[in-house]
């Protein structure tokens, strides 16, 4: 029984979406949490408005409230659920920042609401700057010379007294947005002022800058009766100046003196004694890398990122054991899990060494600032471990999923040694290539590269050490020995064959043949001091012993994760995998999972029978199957990473459950797939696979532009984009993808018209659709960033029918096994095949949620033999809709990412979703804009300003607005087709027109809103007003809509909900569970 | 040079076998992450082959500031991969140079966690690093060579020595050397006490005879009861004077006053070890070495009362007299390596000494 007995109901604040700096990691300790808590016999109310999670399932919370994350929805639900308490901080800054806003305004005090774990008073000390500062000082811990700044006066006055550079980070924050490093008065001037504007209380701290110092993180819990502990330290690859979710991260440290490790794990301990944390804390500390000196950077006072990493790293799971300090245990009455007989009041020990790696969206976003600072970039992360640095370095290296297999980029290739030690100053994405690369070139010493990066030279000679093996690969015989040591510095198969001219699958050959195997080594929070109940594992080239048992009297299935959160392929595949897992274990099979993201539910030590913690490339999930030996794998649930490799293992003679690789490759490959459209008679737009640009060029012509061009076999639309004229496309081909034979692009007619799209569960005979929904935003807006509506509002019954008719004959056609995903567009109430992706999609947790089917259960039964009709499902077709609509709308992480242009297009920005649900659409639609976090105005001024294409459909928007009472500003063009129709539009110059900045006016706050089209006709490159107006609309934090029908909706929800009640909840057991409907 | 760890139940691990020196010794391991020149210093491992459980050794160095005696009293090391240079700013000589000069056996590139498997599985057992092309007959002559039982005096100091406060009044203490860490003295030092600090074999009249204000049993190698006759002048020396024992020193004054000690399966060596304070519930992480334990069954009926035991397996890890100023306890609050948490008992200890609280 937890200590405070009174505690029957227990509120927990989820993160919402995932945006850059607070990614999927929350729903791994939210959910922990919650299993935490229920486990306790506590009753459960969740409040999380993103829908991908897994801790927003009926079976993690016994309310789940996906609702939006406000103080106005938050009071609401109090006051309905009266929890005795609440848990604020396993919801990252995003729940910590509404449970200090709902504690200020005294709605806790009012519906006498306790907040368990950390006092308010503690957050306040760890975050406030101020406060902070005054309790090191208290406490004799250094911190670097620091003011705290409301003004940009001020910061230059501290400038003039301490010098440069100097740091800024605004208070109260997630990913260090809006802060930067300073060299000179005018840089500092820039990053005040946005970090002014970033900070919810309009504070930045300035300090001295330690850039070049060691950064060492730890992670720290303290109870309610003053147990200490720290659970493990981390060493970041790069010094201090890169932030540390950008930065590569070791665990344990490996370049601390014992007396260096243990001075700094007291200073952390007195840290959360002084602050009077309860549960977990994070201490981010710079070491001097020539004294003893060192400065603390920051205290998190709450779960985070780094404790996700440092849980997965260790076994000890931080959330859990949070929420049960949180309800009053102390940690020596906490059970280890792992060990399931020593007690959480202990501190982990590690016999291996972990690598976290960061994974950046500069893939998608091609012209985005690449230099890392304090500004986090990545949208998502990669974990390897091995029993040595240079194996996890590479296992991580190749969990990236970014075309690399080795610390090697095939670009560096053509760069000239001069080039390639230019890069070595660049502080970017790539800079552990270009070390390695110059090692392999000889051109810099590891004291040079030292000096140039200030990078610990045990880091680098571990690269040098792969460098010189790669080396000898490229020139002697591969003998035993020599595939030893390669295997040894942890260079995969595949690298091997590249550098020795062979394929990937001699070498692994070769190799077995050698008897050069992977043993399989246990995390389990001891160094093998205890025994382990519930370990995970990893693979090691360097031992001598595999301890992992595999016999076992069950079935074994695996499961394929996701990989990194990126853009495109975010939690909802993890939300898929677990399912997967779970519906597997439901029917008493083995679950065996393998993933390398550390930041899941999926990697969590007891969701999965047994975890291996390994990069998913052919080479290391068949290592794994040649131990596990199960009776097939399932690859639909993992999004494309695990489509991909689904071929491989085929070949390797593995069995893929459900859709045969055979059909998932006629579904991706152009011809194949067109010639399955003949059969099955369903129309597409016209388009054609081309293998070089001439083709590309011609075959445009004859399509018509505009058209829409992408590389195949892509996911979240990478690199795809719609071109208007041959220059366009000539530049899209020479930028954004290589085509070859191999790589064909596809080219297709831009079809302006309704988007739809359909998540289908099909046996081979039979097709359940669980929910159609419809997309707001025209087609050519990337389907995960439109607003897609559940069930459709705006289509016929005839094109109803006719898209459960063709969705049932690409099933069965596709011979579909398991689930599928198709988007159409509807033109004219047409239906047009835009493309099917046979396997889990984005909208899969989205829809299981509203409509209350298990897909993913029901997929897993049916993709290892099940039909659709033994589990229950009388007849094909569409499932009756349900009353209520649900509003899926995305959200961005444009604050993050200078340079990225915000307008919506067919390449996917969004980094997460959100989720408005509500018997009336306007309001669930209501829901989902805020829940967004786009702070849509109820009056003021909105400026317009669109492409000569749209001026005519804007006039009626540009009406409907100002009826509703907003004043309109717009360029000059849009300004005369408004005035045209006799409303008052006031002309505001473009910034080359001297009369009026719109960028002033938008920094004054003078616009609330802006409607913007991109102008196509100027070509892409043109310096535009456009970009920049969009760019500063992100940057003042004021929605910008740059789609007309997202305009249109939110002017519905505008005008619709005016006057009446906008705030208004049920939880999504009501909902589903067809309650309380009388809103 | 390859090279290979034999055990006693006839378990093989292979390595790389540097210098070329063969070992005979007990074998244990310690989970430390950090600390391994610690560690290799610390006299309590005498006579036994250490194996490190954490994979990557040697990446800051070694150093004298981390001496913990005069020299590596270790029969044997054993570890993952050894780093061939150091990275640190404190750094004097690569841990290479460093087991070379102290003529350390050690064998290298070993999985280090299936050695600890082994060791967990059966319990701590005598084993022999030789070259991997070692004779059956050179086998067993290594395995013939008997632990040697007489640690204590080979660690403890041949002669007295002091160590002088700059305070003023500095109370007297006289330690008793069983094989001490440089950090406990340090620690008593910087608390700001005269230190006279003596042989294993001083007689109890000789320590009374310097009439110190206390008296400091020091951690130590070996099974306890191999040094009767140090046992007979704890006894003596019980109830004179304020008693503070640490490790070795806890379990011979626990057996002076009647109390009983056992052999663990493979003891507890790292520093993590949780040991709660039963006298106000508090939990604090632990340094630790030590084989033998102090049992509590036979603790009934004796003056001792149980202050501190070991959360994962409820061991005694400290004792108080229930009359007399005296406590004692088995972990290492001096830490090096390991965490400090547990220098409140140097506090208490200066409490006993001074009657005033640090």
């Amino acid at each position: 029984m937890p200590k405070k007995e009174y505690l029957k109901k227990v509120m927990v604040i989820g993160s919402g979406p995932i945006i850059i700096g607070q990614a999927a990691e929350f729903d791994y300790a939210g959910s922990q949490a919650c299993r935490a808590l229920k486990e306790e016999g506590l009753e459960v109310v969740l409040v999380n408005n993103n829908p991908a999670t897994i801790m927003t399932d009926t079976n993690m919370a016994d309310r789940v409230y996906i609702e939006p994350m406000t103080v106005e929805f938050l009071e609401e639900i109090i006051s309905k659920e009266r929890p005795d308490g609440l848990i604020a901080t396993l919801g990252g800054q995003a729940g910590l920042n509404l449970a200090v806003k709902l504690s200020e305004q005294g709605i806790l005090e009012k519906y006498n609401v306790e907040l368990l774990g950390t006092s308010l008073e503690a957050i306040e000390r760890a975050e406030d700057r101020e406060l902070f500062k005054e309790t090191m000082n208290k406490l004799g811990e250094p911190i670097p010379e620091s003011t705290i700044v409301e003004d940009v006066e001020s910061a230059i006055a501290f400038a003039n007294e301490i010098g440069y550079p100097l740091i800024v980070r605004p208070a109260y924050t997630m990913g260090g947005t809006g802060g930067g490093i300073a060299d000179s008065q005018d840089e500092l001037i820039d990053i005040v002022i946005k970090g002014l504007k970033y900070s919810m209380i309009g504070q930045v701290l300035i300090e001295r800058s330690v850039a070049g110092w060691k950064e060492i993180e730890y992670e720290v819990m303290r109870d309610g009766n003053d147990n200490c502990i720290t659970v493990c330290n981390m060493e970041n690859f790069d010094p201090v100046g890169v932030h540390t979710g950008d930065s590569i991260v070791v665990a344990p440290s490996q370049t601390l003196t014992d007396h260096e490790y243990q001075m700094l794990r007291s200073a952390s301990i007195r840290i959360i004694r002084e602050l009077g944390i309860e549960g977990g804390c994070n201490a981010q500390y710079a070491l001097d890398p020539n004294s003893n000196q060192y400065y603390v950077i920051e205290v998190n006072p709450r779960v985070s990122r780094s404790s996700a990493l440092a849980s997965k790293a260790t076994g000890y799971p931080i959330a859990k054991v949070s929420a049960k300090i949180a309800i009053g245990y102390s940690l020596d009455e906490i059970t280890n899990a792992v060990t399931q007989k020593t007690k959480a009041c202990f501190e982990p020990a590690l016999d291996y060494c972990v690598v976290k790696f960061p994974r950046w969206p500069f893939d998608k976003f091609v012209y985005a600032d690449k230099t890392l600072g304090t500004q986090m970039k990545a949208t998502g992360e990669v974990m390897s471990i091995d029993r040595n640095f240079e194996g996890a370095i590479l296992k991580a290296v190749r969990s990236l999923e970014i075309g690399v297999h080795r610390l090697h980029m095939k670009k560096m290739n053509s760069w000239d040694d001069e080039k390639v030690l230019r890069h070595l100053y660049r502080v970017n994405d790539e800079r552990i290539f270009v070390i390695a690369e110059a090692m392999r070139r000889g051109i810099a010493s590891v004291d040079e590269i030292h000096n140039i990066t200030k990078i610990d030279k045990w880091f680098l000679w571990k690269i040098e050490k792969i460098a010189i093996v790669e080396k000898r690969l490229q020139c002697e015989p591969l003998t035993p020995k020599l595939m030893f040591a390669a295997k040894d510095v942890g260079l995969a198969d595949r690298s091997i064959a590249e550098l020795t001219g062979k394929t990937a699958d001699e070498i692994r050959t070769h190799r077995k043949t050698m008897g050069i195997l992977p043993c399989y080594k246990m995390v389990d929070t001891c160094a093998a001091e205890f025994e382990a109940a519930t370990p995970y594992y990893y693979s090691t080239f360097h031992a001598q012993e595999d301890e992992v048992d595999t016999k076992s009297q069950r079935r074994k299935v695996m499961v394929l994760g996701s990989g990194p959160i990126r853009i495109g392929q975010g939690v909802e595949f993890d939300y898929c995998s677990v399912h997967s897992v779970w519906a597997l274990r439901k029917m008493g099979i083995e679950a065996i999972i393998v993933n390398n993201n550390p930041e899941t539910v999926s990697t969590d030590f007891d969701i999965s029978d047994r975890l291996y913690f390994e990069p998913l490339t052919p080479e290391d999930v068949l290592n794994i199957i040649d131990k596990e030996k199960p009776e097939g794998v399932i690859v639909q649930f993992g999004g494309q990473t695990a489509i991909n490799l689904a071929a491989s293992l085929q070949r390797a003679g593995v069995k893929v459950f459900g859709t045969s690789v055979e059909d998932i490759d006629r579904a991706e490959d152009r011809e194949r797939f067109d010639e399955l459209l003949t059969q099955v008679n369903i129309p597409r737009p016209q388009g054609i696979s081309v293998t070089n640009v001439e083709d590309a060029v011609t075959g445009a012509a004859k399509i018509g532009y505009p058209v829409m061009v992408r590389p195949s076999y892509v996911l979240g639309g990478r690199a795809m984009e719609i071109v208007y004229n041959e220059e366009e496309l000539l530049d899209y081909m020479g930028r954004a993808v290589q085509v070859t034979p191999d790589h064909p692009v596809l080219v297709d007619r831009y079809m302006q018209g309704t988007e739809v799209e359909v998540d289908a569960i099909s046996d081979g005979v039979d097709v359940v659709i669980p929910g159609i929904m419809e997309h707001v935003e025209r087609a050519g807006v990337h389907s995960g960033d439109s607003i897609a509506v559940y069930p459709p509002q705006t289509l016929s019954s005839k094109v109803i029918y006719t898209i459960i008719d063709y969705t049932k004959r690409l099933a069965v056609g596709l011979h579909v096994r398991g689930l599928m995903n198709i988007q159409y567009v509807v033109a004219h109430d047409e239906v047009f095949i835009i493309e099917v992706n046979p396997r889990s999609s984005r909208t899969v947790p989205f829809l299981s949620k509203v409509t209350d089917i298990q897909m993913v259960d029901v997929a897993t039964q049916v993709a290892l033999g099940s039909t659709l009709k033994e589990l229950g499902f009388k007849q094909s077709g569409l499932v009756t809709p349900k009353p209520y609509v649900a509003v899926k709308a995305p959200v961005f992480s444009f604050n993050k990412m200078a340079d990225v242009d915000i307008s919506l297009g067919p390449e996917m920005k969004s980094t997460g979703e959100v989720m408005g649900i509500d018997y009336h659409y306007p309001r669930a639609l209501y829901k989902a804009i805020t829940g967004s976090g786009m702070n849509i105005p109820h009056n003021g001024t909105i400026l317009f300003t669109v492409a000569n294409k749209d001026k005519e459909e804007m006039k009626q928007l540009a009406n409907a607005y100002s009826e509703l009472g907003f004043k309109l500003v717009a360029t000059e063009g849009t300004a005369k087709a408004i005035q045209e129709m006799g409303i008052d539009a006031e002309v505001v110059g473009k910034m080359h027109e001297r009369s009026i900045d719109i960028i002033q006016m938008i920094k004054k706050g003078q616009i609330h809103m802006v409607i913007n089209t991109m102008t196509q006709n100027q070509g892409k490159n043109v310096a535009r007003d456009g970009f920049k107006i969009r760019r500063a609309t992100v940057e003042h934090a004021i929605p910008c809509l740059t789609s007309l029908d997202t305009a249109w909706e939110v002017l519905r929800a505008l005008s619709t909900l005016r006057g009446r009640r906008l705030v208004y909840s049920l939880a999504i057991q009501d909902y589903v569970g067809g309650g309380d409907d009388l809103a | 040079m390859n090279g290979k760890l034999i055990l006693e139940d006839g378990s093989v691990f292979t390595g790389k076998l540097l210098n070329n020196i063969k070992a005979t010794g007990e074998v244990v391991f310690n989970t430390g992450m950090t600390g391994y020149q610690e560690i290799l210093t610390d006299p309590s491992y005498c006579r036994q082959i250490v194996t490190l459980t954490y994979p990557l050794i040697g990446n800051y160095g070694t150093a004298e500031k981390f001496m913990q005696s005069r020299k590596s009293f270790v029969n044997g090391f054993i570890i993952g991969e050894l780093c061939e240079d150091g990275s640190n700013w404190q750094m004097k000589y690569s841990l290479t140079e460093f087991l070379t000069k102290q003529g350390i056996p050690c064998l290298y590139n070993v999985d280090t966690r299936a050695v600890t498997r082994k060791i967990r599985s059966v319990g701590c057992m005598k084993g022999i690093i030789v070259p991997e092309d070692a004779t059956q007959s050179e086998i067993d002559e290594l395995f013939a060579v008997p632990i040697k039982k007489e640690v204590v005096a080979e660690v403890t100091t041949p002669e007295k020595y002091r160590i002088e406060s700059d305070k003023e009044n500095a109370p007297e203490v006289v330690v008793m050397d069983f094989g001490i860490k440089q950090n406990i003295l340090d620690s008593m030092h910087n608390l700001g006490c005269n230190l006279t600090v003596v042989p294993a074999s001083t007689k109890a009249e000789e320590v009374l005879a310097m009439n110190p204000d206390g008296i400091f049993l020091s951690n130590g190698p070996g099974d306890p009861k191999d040094v009767p006759e140090v046992i007979e002048e704890v006894k003596k020396l019980i109830g004179k004077k304020p008693m503070f024992g640490i490790c070795l020193g806890h379990q011979l004054i626990s057996l002076a006053l009647g109390a009983d000690t056992y052999k663990l399966k493979f003891g507890h060596r790292g520093s993590n070890q949780p040991v709660k304070n039963l006298l106000n519930n508090r939990v604090h992480i632990s340094s630790q070495n030590h084989g033998y334990a102090v049992d509590e069954k036979s603790l009934a009926n004796l003056p001792l009362e149980v202050t501190h035991i070991n959360v994962n397996d409820g061991t005694v890890e400290g004792v108080r007299h229930k009359e007399l100023p005296l406590f004692c306890v088995q972990y290492h609050p001096e830490a090096s390596p390991g965490p400090d948490d547990n220098m409140y008992l140097f506090d208490q200890f200066w409490t006993m000494l001074t009657g005033e609280n640090k």
